[in-house]
C-alpha cells in the first residue's frame, strides 16, 4: 500500500518528473553521446591545442589536444556512478547505524557510536592514502566504497539523536506491542520518518563525492590519468578558467546539471514521502 | 451598571483567508462571570487574545473592544502595556510555559506588581508573599523563593492566578485554566478563582470546553461554533432550555458522573474548516433539524427573551414545541450482548493481576551513576477482568496507571507478583507463545495523532498487525475493519493527518481490532477528543464490546466517561488500589475518602446541582512516589484522617491498609481502616422531582 501510494504521488510530482527526465538525458548523453562525436576520448588532435569550441571540436580541446566533448562525457560516465553510489552507500550506512544505535541504546549504541567517533577522529585522508596503493589494480568501485566509508558519520549521529525521540512515539510502542520484530520496526517506522533528512543528505553527498574524488585524484589516488572523471577535469580546468573557459565551463556545467537533477528528484521524493505536502 | 468590557462585532482574519472569529459581541459587568464554550477551533481563544491585543501582527482585526468605554483596538503598544496586567489580566492554560524558568516565583510576582505600581522592591516582594498566601500556597515566605520548576502543576496555576490579580484587575480572562490539571487540583483552582473574584470584584471571562466547569462558575454563557456565537444566555437557560441544536447536542453528548444510563448522543461529522465555510449556517451539515433554508444564508444572532440570543432559524419552533435534545437527535441503539446475562463468577477470567510491583531506581550522577532512591510506581496491585467485562482503572496523573498498562502490554516477567493473560502467566512465556498471546491483547492509545505513523497510509496501518502475524491477503480485511469503525474503504489510501481527531481514534481502534483480540487495553482513548466527537467514539467502543464479546481494561482520569463505559472500577492512588468494585457501588456509595473526594471534585454539567453541591476539597498535591508516606499513603491529604482521634490516627500512620471487601456489598472493597460509605453525587432523579 505505502509503496503504491508513494509511487503514485511521485509520478504526480512535477519536480520529480523533470528531475528524472534531466537525469535520464544526462545518463544518455554520457553513454550514447560519445558515438555521435568525431573523436574518441583517447584521441589527440595535434593540429588543435587549446582551440575554442568549433564545428570540428564541439566543446573545444585541451592543452594536449584532447576533444573536450569526448573526455567530458567519459568523465561523466565515471562521476555519475561514483556520485550516486557513494551517496547511496553513505546515506544508507548513516541511516542504519544511527537508527540501530538510537533505537536499541545500551551497549549496541555504545559500540556503534564508539566506531563512529573513531572514524570521525581518524584522518580519513591518511587512511585512504594508506589503503589505495593496495587497491591500485582492483576495480575502481573499491574507491567508491572508500569514499563512502568516510562520508556518513556526522549524519549517523544526527539520525541517532532523532531516533532517540522517535522510539518513544506511541506508534513505535504500538508496533512493539503488536509483536513486530525490532529490525522491522526500525525499517518500517523509524527510517521513513527520517526520510526528509536522509534525502537531503543523499543529494548533498552526490556533489560532495564528485568533488571529493577529484581532490583525491589530484594526490594520485582514485581515477588516474589517462582516465578522467568530472572531478579531475574540473580541477584541471579551474586553473585556466579565465583564459580558456571551455576547459572549465563544460565539465562544471555537467556537474551542476547532474546535481540539479538529483536535487529535483530528491525534493520530489521527499514531497511524495511526506504526507504533509500538498502535491 | 455599565459593563467593564464591551466587545462589538469582533472579527479576526488570518492570512490565507482564515476567518477565525466572525462577529463576536459580548459584555462583562463587574463581578460577573461569562463562560465561553466551544470545541477546539471555534475561535474562543483567538477572541480573548484579540481582546488582550496579543495576536500576531499579520492578523486583521475589526470591530470594537471597549474597556470602561475606552477603545482598545488600534491603541498603540505603549498605552496597551499599561492596560494589560493592570486592568485586564489573563490566566493561561499551561502554567509551566507562562513563567520564566530562571527567576523565582516571588521575583516574577514582584515584577508584575512593580510594573504597574510605584513601590519599592521590598514592598513589592512582601505583596508577592501576600498574594501567594491568598491563593493558598503553604509557607508563602519560603515558596516565594522557589523557582517555577519546583512547583507542581496546581501550585503553578495558583501562582499564575496570584500574578493575574496582583494589580487588582477589573477583568480576568481565563483561557482553559484547569484543562491541564487533575480533577482534585481543578476543584482547588476553581475554588481559588472564586476567592480571587471575591477579593477583587473583577469580571471574569472563562473560556473552556468543559461544560461542567462552566456550569459551576458562570453567570452567563456564550456558545461558539465556527468563529461565531450561536447561543447566549443565562447559565440556567442554556443548560435547561437550549434553543440551538448545537448547544443541545453538546449537552447531550457529555457523559455524566451522576450516571444517566443509555447511549450518549453524538453529533455527527466534524466542525467545518475555517478556510472554507459552508455558505449557510456552519452547523447545518451536522444538524439533525436542517432544512433547505439553513443552507442558503447564515442565520443572524437574534434576541429572544431577556438577554438571550440565538442564531438558528428554527429556534422559535424549538421553543414552541419545547423540544429537548432527545427529540432532536436520534438516540443511537446499542445492541446488548449475551455474555452480560451470565453471572460474573461463571465467566472465564481473561486478565488477572496479582500483587503486581514495578519500582524504578532513581539514579544520580553523569559518569558514575548511583542509586539515590526508588520510585514506587506500582506497589502491589491486584485485580481481574472476566470475559465481556470492562474494568476501569482511574486515578490522577502519577498514580501508576500507565505503568500498570505497560507492564501488562510488555508481557515480560514482572518484578514481583503475577500477570496472567487468558490463563497464561507472563513469567512463563517463551518468545513464540508471547507473540501468539499478543494477538489476543491489543491496545488503543490516548493521543490519536502520536499513535499512528504519520508516514504510513491508513490501509497499511490497519494491515500492520495482520501482516505481523503472517496473514497474506489483507486488503479485504482492511476494508471490513474500516467499515466496522465507521470509515469508508477509500480512506485506506490516505495518511492519518487527513483525518480529524475522532476519525484517527477510530483508525487506532480498527488497528487494535484487526487480530480479533479478546482483551483490549484502552489508554485514555477519548481524553484528547472534543466532547461532540468523544460521544461517538464511546458509543463505538460500547457497541464493539457487545458485538465482538471483548473485554476492556480502560484507563482514564475522567470519571464521567468511566461511569458510562465501565462495569467495574478500580481507583488508584500512589501505586496502590484505594477502592475497587462495581460502578454502581463505587459511584453511589464510595467508601474510601480518596474516592469520595475524587467524585465530589468532578464538576457536573448542571448549574442547579453545582450550586447546591458540597465539595470535599483535598489539600495539597500528590506526594512524590519516590517517597510515599508511611502506613496509609493517602493520610497526608485525607480529610477523614484530620477528623480522627490521636489513637485512631496511629493505625493510619503505622499500618498500610489493604483492600478489604465491605461487609454488606457483593463486589465492593476499599483500602481504608475506617471505610465508611457515603453519597457524594446527588442523584439526578432527585432534582427532577423538585
Amino acid at each position: 500500500m505505502r509503496s503504491k501510494v508513494v509511487l503514485a504521488r511521485l509520478v504526480r510530482n512535477r519536480q520529480a518528473r523533470y528531475g528524472s527526465i534531466a537525469l535520464l538525458l544526462l545518463v544518455l548523453l554520457a553513454y550514447v553521446g560519445p558515438f555521435f562525436g568525431q573523436y574518441e576520448w583517447t584521441d589527440k588532435d595535434f593540429m588543435a591545442f587549446l582551440s575554442p569550441p568549433s564545428a570540428d571540436h564541439w566543446w573545444g580541446t585541451t592543452t594536449i589536444g584532447q576533444d573536450m566533448y569526448a573526455i567530458t562525457l567519459r568523465g561523466m560516465q565515471k562521476s555519475i556512478i561514483i556520485g550516486l553510489l557513494t551517496a547511496l552507500i553513505a546515506t544508507t550506512l548513516a541511516a542504519i547505524v544511527g537508527a540501530f544505535a538510537g533505537y536499541f541504546g545500551g551497549w549496541v549504541d555504545r559500540v556503534l557510536m564508539w566506531g563512529v567517533d573513531l572514524l570521525l577522529v581518524l584522518p580519513s585522508f591518511l587512511i585512504i592514502a594508506i589503503v589505495s596503493p593496495r587497491l591500485k589494480n582492483a576495480s575502481w568501485l573499491w574507491f567508491v566504497v572508500l569514499l563512502a566509508v568516510f562520508a556518513w558519520m556526522i549524519t549517523s549521529r544526527v539520525v541517532r539523536s532523532m531516533t532517540l525521540s522517535l522510539r518513544e512515539r506511541e506508534y513505535v510502542q504500538a508496533a512493539r506491542y503488536m509483536g513486530i520484530p525490532q529490525w522491522k520496526i526500525i525499517f518500517r517506522h523509524v527510517v521513513p520518518n527520517l526520510s526528509s533528512l536522509l534525502i537531503i543528505d543523499a543529494t548533498l553527498n552526490v556533489s560532495g563525492a564528485v568533488i571529493g574524488e577529484a581532490a583525491l585524484s589530484f594526490f594520485g589516488f582514485g581515477i588516474q590519468p589517462p582516465d578522467v572523471s568530472l572531478g579531475t577535469l574540473i580541477a584541471e580546468g579551474a586553473r585556466n578558467a579565465t583564459g580558456y573557459p571551455w576547459l572549465f565551463v563544460f565539465p562544471s556545467g555537467m556537474l551542476v546539471a547532474l546535481v540539479l537533477s538529483i536535487n529535483l528528484i530528491g525534493d520530489g521524493l521527499r514531497d511524495a514521502l511526506d504526507p504533509g505536502s500538498n502535491t | 451598571m455599565s459593563p467593564i468590557l464591551e466587545v462589538n462585532d469582533l472579527t479576526v482574519t488570518f492570512p490565507g483567508g482564515i476567518q477565525a472569529v466572525r462577529g463576536v459581541s459580548y459584555q462583562v459587568s463587574r463581578g460577573e462571570v461569562l463562560g465561553i464554550v466551544g470545541e477546539s477551533g471555534s475561535g474562543k481563544s483567538v477572541t480573548s487574545l484579540a481582546v488582550m491585543g496579543l495576536l500576531p501582527k499579520n492578523a486583521v482585526i475589526s470591530g470594537s473592544v471597549r474597556l470602561h468605554g475606552r477603545e482598545l483596538l488600534g491603541m498603540d503598544e505603549d498605552e496597551l502595556v499599561r492596560v494589560r496586567g493592570k486592568a485586564i489580566s489573563m490566566i493561561f492554560q499551561d502554567p509551566l510555559s507562562a513563567f520564566t524558568p530562571v527567576y523565582t516565583i516571588g521575583d516574577q510576582l514582584a515584577e508584575a506588581v512593580r510594573i504597574h505600581q510605584k513601590v519599592g522592591k521590598d514592598k513589592a516582594f512582601k505583596r508577592a508573599i501576600e498574594l501567594l498566601d491568598l491563593v493558598g500556597i503553604p509557607h508563602p515566605t519560603v515558596r516565594a523563593k522557589a523557582f517555577p520548576h519546583e512547583f507542581s502543576g496546581g501550585m503553578r496555576q495558583r501562582a499564575m492566578i496570584a500574578m493575574a490579580i496582583a494589580n487588582d484587575p477589573d477583568l480576568l480572562i481565563c483561557d482553559e485554566p484547569t484543562t491541564a490539571l487533575d480533577v482534585t487540583i481543578q476543584a482547588q483552582i476553581l475554588d481559588v478563582l472564586k476567592t480571587a473574584q471575591r477579593e477583587t470584584g473583577a469580571g471574569i471571562v472563562m473560556i473552556t470546553h468543559d461544560l461542567g466547569v462552566i456550569a459551576g462558575m458562570a453567570d452567563r454563557v456564550l456558545v461558539m461554533y465556527a468563529g461565531r456565537p450561536v447561543e447566549e444566555g443565562r447559565v440556567d437557560d442554556i443548560y435547561y432550555r437550549p434553543r440551538m441544536p448545537y448547544t443541545m447536542g453538546l449537552l447531550a453528548s457529555i457523559p455524566r458522573v451522576d450516571g444517566a444510563e443509555g447511549p450518549l448522543v453524538p453529533i455527527e461529522g466534524a466542525p467545518p474548516s475555517p478556510k472554507n465555510l459552508p455558505p449557510g449556517c456552519p452547523f447545518a451539515p451536522r444538524c439533525p433539524m436542517r432544512i433547505d433554508a439553513c443552507e442558503q444564508e447564515e442565520p443572524p444572532l437574534v434576541t429572544i427573551g431577556d438577554g438571550r440570543h440565538v442564531a438558528c432559524i428554527r429556534s422559535r419552533e424549538i421553543e414552541h414545541k419545547n423540544l429537548s435534545s432527545t427529540d432532536v437527535y436520534p438516540v443511537p441503539v446499542i445492541p446488548p450482548s449475551d455474555i452480560q446475562r451470565v453471572p460474573r463468577e461463571q465467566r472465564a477470567k481473561v486478565l488477572e493481576l496479582d500483587n503486581l510491583v514495578r519500582h524504578y531506581p532513581l539514579m544520580k550522577g553523569a559518569v558514575f551513576k548511583r542509586r539515590v532512591g526508588t520510585v514506587h510506581a506500582v506497589d502491589g496491585i491486584s485485580f481481574d477482568i472476566v470475559e465481556g467485562e470492562t474494568l476501569a482503572l482511574v486515578g490522577e496523573s502519577g498514580c501508576g496507571k500507565t505503568t500498570t498498562l505497560q507492564q501488562i502490554m510488555q508481557l515480560e516477567p514482572p518484578q514481583d507478583g503475577r500477570i496472567v493473560v487468558l490463563g497464561k502467566d507472563s513469567a512463563k512465556l517463551d518468545k513464540a507463545s508471547r507473540k501468539a498471546l499478543r494477538r489476543d491483547l491489543q491496545i488503543v492509545f490516548q493521543d490519536p495523532m502520536a499513535a499512528l505513523d504519520p508516514r504510513m497510509p491508513v490501509g497499511d496501518i490497519v494491515a500492520e498487525p495482520l501482516r505481523a502475524h503472517g496473514q497474506k491477503n489483507v486488503s479485504a480485511k482492511v476494508v471490513e475493519l474500516l467499515e466496522l469503525v465507521g470509515l469508508a474503504a477509500e480512506h485506506a489510501e490516505r495518511y492519518p493527518q487527513h483525518f480529524s481527531g475522532g476519525q484517527r481514534q477510530r483508525i487506532g481502534i480498527a488497528r487494535a481490532l484487526a487480530l480479533e483480540p479478546k482483551v483490549l487495553v484502552l489508554d485514555e482513548p477519548v481524553s484528547a477528543l472534543d466532547v461532540s466527537i468523544q460521544a461517538g467514539v464511546i458509543n463505538l467502543l460500547e457497541e464493539l464490546k457487545n458485538r465482538l464479546g471483548l473485554s476492556y481494561l480502560f484507563v482514564a482520569h475522567d470519571l464521567a466517561v468511566v461511569r458510562h463505559l465501565a462495569d467495574r472500577v478500580a481507583v488508584m492512588y500512589l501505586g496502590r488500589i484505594a477502592e475497587i468494585g462495581t460502578v454502581e457501588n463505587v459511584y453511589d456509595r464510595p467508601a474510601h475518602p480518596y474516592t469520595q473526594a475524587l467524585l465530589s471534585a468532578i464538576p457536573l454539567p448542571d448549574p442547579e446541582m453545582e450550586r447546591t453541591r458540597k465539595r470535599i476539597i483535598l489539600e495539597g498535591d500528590l506526594p512524590s512516589p519516590a517517597d510515599p508516606p508511611s502506613g496509609c499513603r493517602f493520610r497526608t491529604r485525607c480529610p477523614k484522617f484530620a477528623r480522627l482521634s490521636e489513637h485512631e490516627r496511629r493505625r493510619c500512620v503505622e499500618e498500610e491498609p489493604v483492600v478489604i471487601k465491605l461487609a454488606n456489598a457483593v463486589d465492593h472493597g476499599a483500602a481504608c481502616h475506617y471505610a465508611e460509605e457515603i453519597e457524594v453525587i446527588p442523584a439526578s432523579d432527585d432534582l427532577e422531582e423538585k
